[in-house]
């Protein structure tokens, strides 16, 4: 009979990392605390204002209790409305100017590799500004109001759908798309019957989220003039009426929320 | 290797149209350069009847037929069919030959998330103007014509189901139904039963002749299947490393042919 026995043999040894792993793990911590330490000395933290805040925030709670509710039907509904058109228009307009780029930037559409690139840099662009700052822009040019803000929310929201849009079209299956070039379908049959219903779910889903998104972010763009509730807010602010102020901040707070349960109600029925 | 090629080419069963016969020259095809998929074959199909093309994975048999319609690029020579070359043909034109070629694939390929007479009429796709075909305003002709289809491949009751809620040997015969809705002059089949279960295997072969014998279109069909290819087809063209190695009619197909195509015999 032979039995197989693994013979013991010598100790063999084991351990998670190499040495010259070890050695880097430890300077990546040493670099780590360094940096916190020099980040806290470098913020000028001042003690007296540090032990004072506790008291400050109950102070600044006194002062927006009780909410002052008439504000709401005489500034705030107007500029609440205002707010969920800018947000809603900025949303249909980003989505207008992200398809094509996003059909640029796509790899298995676009062969040419110059317009990919010019379409990166479209997205690349639209994301790196704040919508704040783009808010800025447009009420430059187009003075403070509704239309800038539209703008502001549009461009900034491109990058973001172009992106994900891109990426949906990216993962669409090539079967289907196969399929109907060998029936000789011209590019844009190719495009309405093998790629949209591929990437429908994720168009609407992109769009949903980015409507949310978009919702909190014309919020504050009033800040800066540009429109919607952000710019009562700002008032109220200014003249120190901590009531307005807490009833303001309570509308956005109801309305991020009920947009939250709309897009996930609509949702789960759509996708 | 010739000693394995049979004596002369396989005659059609029935009368051939030789307005619809296809010519390979010199086909060949690189992935990478210098390593040839396909070296420089050269066939005749005639104008009707089926020809199965069999042979082991990856030698070459799907690049082949994907080249006649272009859904790979030939690297050189000639594919000579409808009077035209179509190796030469770009944009418009090349659409318009595309449309005389009717294919169905491994996979079904179809766009899971439209019905199933959507999918058929997709097969229309070459002659609707886009926004026709966006707005689903499809020519009642084209509509009778898929309802047709449907009744053929016995799928009419599932006209308004999507295709993902099909079975695969549904899936296929929808996929059959789309290849004929462009009216071939050629039908390919990319191994259209690999992913059947042998009964269905049997039946989709059976409704892909019988549907084409019936409207004259010649078939070419990549099948790895060998008894399903004995059976079906009048002329069956055995390829081994990029090359054909075989060609004839089933009943001259022998073991030592088998041996060449796929290597080895512990198999057989």
């Amino acid at each position: 009979m032979a039995t197989t026995v693994e013979s013991p043999g010598i100790r063999r040894e084991w351990q998670r990392f190499t040495p010259r792993q070890r050695l880097i793990r430890y300077a990546f911590y040493l670099v780590a605390v360094a940096a916190l330490i020099q980040s806290i000395n470098s913020v000028d933290i001042i003690p007296e204002f540090l032990e004072d805040a506790p008291a400050q925030i109950v102070d600044l709670f006194a002062r927006m209790w009780p909410v002052d509710w008439a504000y709401y039907p005489k500034t705030v509904h107007a500029a609440l409305i205002e707010t969920l058109h800018i947000a809603t228009l900025g949303t249909v307009l980003a989505l207008i100017m992200a398809v094509p780029v996003a059909l640029m930037v796509a790899t298995n559409i676009t062969r040419w590799p110059a317009l990919r690139l010019l379409g990166k840099f479209i997205l690349v662009s639209s994301r790196s500004v704040n919508s704040l700052v783009w808010a800025l822009l447009f009420v430059a040019v187009f003075g403070p109001g509704g239309l800038a803000g539209t703008l502001a929310i549009a461009f900034r929201s491109v990058g973001f759908v172009g992106k994900l849009l891109a990426e949906a079209l990216e993962e669409a299956h090539k079967g289907p798309v196969e399929a109907l070039t060998a029936t000789g379908a011209p590019w844009l049959s190719l495009m309405l019957k093998a790629y949209w219903p591929q990437v429908q779910p994720s168009f609407w889903s992109i769009a949903l989220f980015r409507w949310d998104i978009n919702i909190r972010e014309s919020a504050v763009l009033g800040l800066v003039g540009a429109g919607g509730i952000g710019m009562a807010l700002d008032d109220a602010l200014n003249l120190l009426y901590w009531d307005q102020v807490a009833l303001t901040l309570l509308t956005i707070f109801s309305v991020v929320i009920a947009a939250e349960i709309i897009v996930t109600y609509i949702r789960s029925k759509i996708i | 290797m010739t000693a394995a090629v049979a004596n002369g080419h396989a005659t059609p069963a029935r009368g051939s149209s030789p307005g619809r016969s296809l010519v390979l020259r010199n086909l060949r095809k690189e992935y990478t350069p210098g390593k040839p998929v396909l070296l420089d074959v050269s066939v005749e199909f005639a104008g009707s009847g089926v020809t199965a093309i069999i042979g082991p994975s990856g030698t070459g048999k799907s690049t082949l037929i994907r080249c006649v319609n272009r859904l790979v690029e030939p690297t050189g020579g000639e594919i000579l069919f409808l009077d035209q070359d179509l190796a030469k043909l770009r944009g418009r034109d090349l659409r318009a030959a595309r449309r005389r070629i009717g294919m169905v694939f491994q996979e079904y390929n179809l766009v899971e998330r439209l019905t199933a007479i959507e999918n058929v009429l997709c097969g229309r796709l070459g002659y609707v103007a886009p926004w026709r075909a966006w707005l689903r305003k499809f020519p009642a002709g084209d509509i009778d014509k898929a309802f047709e289809l449907l009744d053929a491949v016995g799928l009419a009751d599932r006209a308004g189901h999507r295709a993902d809620a099909l079975s695969g040997g549904q899936r296929q015969r929808i996929g059959i139904a789309r290849a004929l809705m462009q009216d071939p002059d050629l039908l390919l089949a990319d191994e259209p039963t690999s992913s059947l279960d042998p009964k269905t295997s049997v039946e989709i072969m059976e409704l892909i002749t019988g549907l084409a014998a019936k409207r004259n279109i010649p078939v070419i069909v990549n099948i790895h299947n060998v008894e399903l290819a004995k059976r079906f087809a009048q002329r069956v063209v055995g390829m081994t490393g990029g090359a054909i190695v075989f060609d004839g009619p089933p009943d001259q197909l022998r073991d030592d042919h088998l041996k060449q195509i796929y290597g080895g015999e512990a198999w057989l």
